[in-house]
């Protein structure tokens, strides 16, 4: 009992350690493979609001699975789907690891379920090089879940950039809503 | 008399009709000290039937925004000769003028409308050059006032006009929260605005092929992605690509055959290359820092792109051939997003200096920076095809515009849009 906790505390402390070793100089030597040439992106997907997840309150949608989906989301009720990054940065944060531990679990429990990682930018700095950070950081969160397990073929990684912001101010405050990955359940 | 009431009557509506439309308005905002004074005069028309446009009124804001003439203002003119015959320098000499444009027009009656035009100097009590005349339908009124300041431009400065272009730009409409985006073309003046694609899902990085016909762009798709090639005048659109992760910056290569393009499927964001006819794809960049941003050197052997893997984002040059890479700037926290004028002498970014975003200037001969623009959040800088002015997006009170300032940094102007957030202009190359 104590031991698998500890080992659990093992594996994320070593990711975080990992992560922030990777971001630095970016010794960019990532195993999840993401080879998968072309065009399958978004046959399974029943859906299509476009507000969805663009106004931060968005908890996670679950679309297909029925019944069992519904126990599953059970035990994510309540757990954040929106990740916050400083600026141009893509390293997770501490606060964070809690909520993606939950996801992992989740995940590993029910390996039909399908994510896609959203990643945002705030509007500073150039659109098509936003469009690159917004998938650093998504590529981040996928790293820390890969790490604790989940297969990465489960996790799709997309990148906004900054086209789509949920706060419009010009300031700090909405630069900060404004850097974020999303996690959409398919 | 009651005809001319009908008229001003129309014209108002024409007015009123305007803001509707959500065209682009002409604003100076500075200006350089030494300009070229020309008067342009209304244009002689004794005909009773309506003319759609003021071509004068066109040829005058046209020039006036090019940073090298300086137009006398209608209301100071002593006369309104509309030839050579009744011009009397004198008059032309106390208001300064160094130049004066005077023309006329007449209706055909078959449905076309002559325009004759002839350029005088003030000085030498000469014509530039012959009377010339076209034969327009009202359609194309604008179209002809647009050629007449492209040859007054070429005839005075020596380098091509650049009037008769077109400017591409992405709207985003409506609510901020699900804003309608919309990709569009309009005159460079940011008249005739046309809806080329209209989406509930972002829309960016519109780009020219070189002959104008084609462009290119990344629009999103189910959430995803893809770079789409569309055809401009008959609209036909093809989906380029749809790979896993990445796929934007799509740029035309001088002879029309490729793309450039950024892609992350095989991990992060590479430059690739894609053969339009073949579809073969070939890698360009291997680093595991961020590459984006491609843009072709005029000759088609370099590409300038955009790279982090100095720590910063600096803009670097890719040996088309050879595939090595050098870095091209040094100056700035940053620089990004390059574009470069058509002769290769200098190269655009986006420069970042404690905090603030710009567009800067490098003269590629002797390295020298200097930073054009002030304002906030400058960004998507596009050359005009003779290399002369660089059009740009900024923020004015929480709003994208569209801004535009002289390659020598004097003169600047904007185009204030009614409707929606304006951003990433592209500016057309000449259309043969």
């Amino acid at each position: 009992m104590s031991v698998t906790k500890l080992g659990k505390f093992a594996v994320i402390g070593l990711s975080a350690a990992w992560l922030a070793g990777c971001s630095t100089t970016a010794s960019d030597s990532d195993t999840s493979s993401m080879a998968s040439e072309g065009s399958e992106a978004g046959t399974n997907t029943s859906d299509s609001t476009y507000a969805a997840g663009e106004d931060g309150s968005l908890s996670s949608v679950i679309m297909d699975d029925q019944a069992a989906a519904q126990q599953n989301a059970d035990l994510l009720a309540g757990v954040a789907t929106v990740f916050y990054f400083d600026f141009d940065k893509s390293i997770v944060r501490p606060e964070a690891r809690e909520a993606l531990a939950k996801h992992a679990q989740f995940l590993m429990d029910n390996p039909d379920a399908r994510i896609v990682l959203e990643g945002h930018a705030d509007e500073r700095g150039t659109r098509e090089y936003n469009m690159a950070l917004g998938e650093r950081r998504a590529k981040a969160i996928m790293r820390y879940l890969t790490i604790q397990g989940v297969p990465a073929a489960q996790i799709e990684t997309v990148s906004f950039g900054e086209e789509v912001p949920v706060a419009f101010g010009h300031d700090a405050s909405s630069w900060q809503l404004n850097r974020r990955v999303e996690v959409r359940y398919e | 008399m009651k005809k001319n009431i009908l008229f001003a009557l129309f014209v108002a509506c024409m007015t009123i009709a305007l803001p509707a439309r959500a065209q682009l308005v002409i604003e100076i905002t500075s200006g350089a000290d030494q300009l070229l004074p020309i008067a342009v005069v209304p244009f002689g028309y004794s005909g009773t039937s309506p003319l759609p446009e003021d071509v004068a009124g066109i040829v005058e804001s046209d020039l006036q925004r090019s940073g090298v003439f300086e137009s006398i203002p209608r209301e100071n003119m002593l006369s309104l000769p509309n030839s050579s015959q009744n011009v009397f320098y004198r008059d032309w000499r106390l208001l300064q003028a160094d130049y004066v444009l005077v023309g006329g027009i007449e209706n055909n009656g078959n449905g076309t409308f002559r325009i004759s035009y002839e350029l005088l100097n003030v000085l030498t009590q000469s014509r530039v050059g012959k009377r010339e005349a076209l034969d327009v339908k009202p359609s194309n009124f604008r179209d002809a006032a647009h050629f007449i300041s492209d040859k007054i431009y070429e005839q005075l400065t020596g380098i091509r006009g650049a009037f008769s272009t077109r400017i591409l730009y992405v709207t985003a409409e409506g609510d901020r929260a699900a804003p309608t985006y919309k990709l569009q073309v309009a005159d460079a003046d940011g008249h005739r605005p046309q809806v080329i694609v209209s989406s509930k899902e972002p829309i960016l990085s519109p780009s020219w092929s070189r002959d104008g016909r084609n462009i290119a762009y990344v629009m999103f798709r189910n959430r995803r992605p893809s770079i789409f090639i569309q055809e401009l005048a008959t609209g036909k659109q093809q989906q380029l690509t749809q790979f896993r992760g990445l796929n934007g910056a799509p740029a035309w290569s001088p002879d029309g055959k490729k793309l450039a393009l950024v892609l992350s499927k095989d991990n992060n964001p590479e430059i690739y290359t894609l053969d339009i006819a073949t579809r073969r794809l070939e890698r360009m960049t291997n680093h595991y820092s961020i590459d984006t941003e491609p843009t072709w050197e005029p000759d088609g052997q370099g590409i300038i792109f955009t790279s982090d893997r100095g720590g910063n984002p600096q803009i670097y040059r890719l040996d088309v051939r050879t595939k090595n890479v050098e870095r091209v700037t040094f100056e700035g926290n940053s620089n990004t997003r390059a574009r470069m004028t058509p002769d290769g002498r200098y190269l655009v970014t986006v420069q970042k200096n404690d905090g603030n975003y710009h567009v800067a200037l490098q003269d590629m001969n002797t390295g020298r920076v200097q930073i054009l623009t002030e304002t906030y959040l400058d960004e998507s800088p596009s050359i005009a095809p003779n290399g002369s002015m660089v059009m740009y997006a900024t923020s004015d009170r929480g709003k994208g515009i569209l801004s535009v300032v002289s390659v020598d940094g004097l003169v600047k102007y904007r185009l204030p849009s009614a409707q929606g957030d304006v951003r990433e202009p592209a500016w057309s190359p000449y259309f043969k």
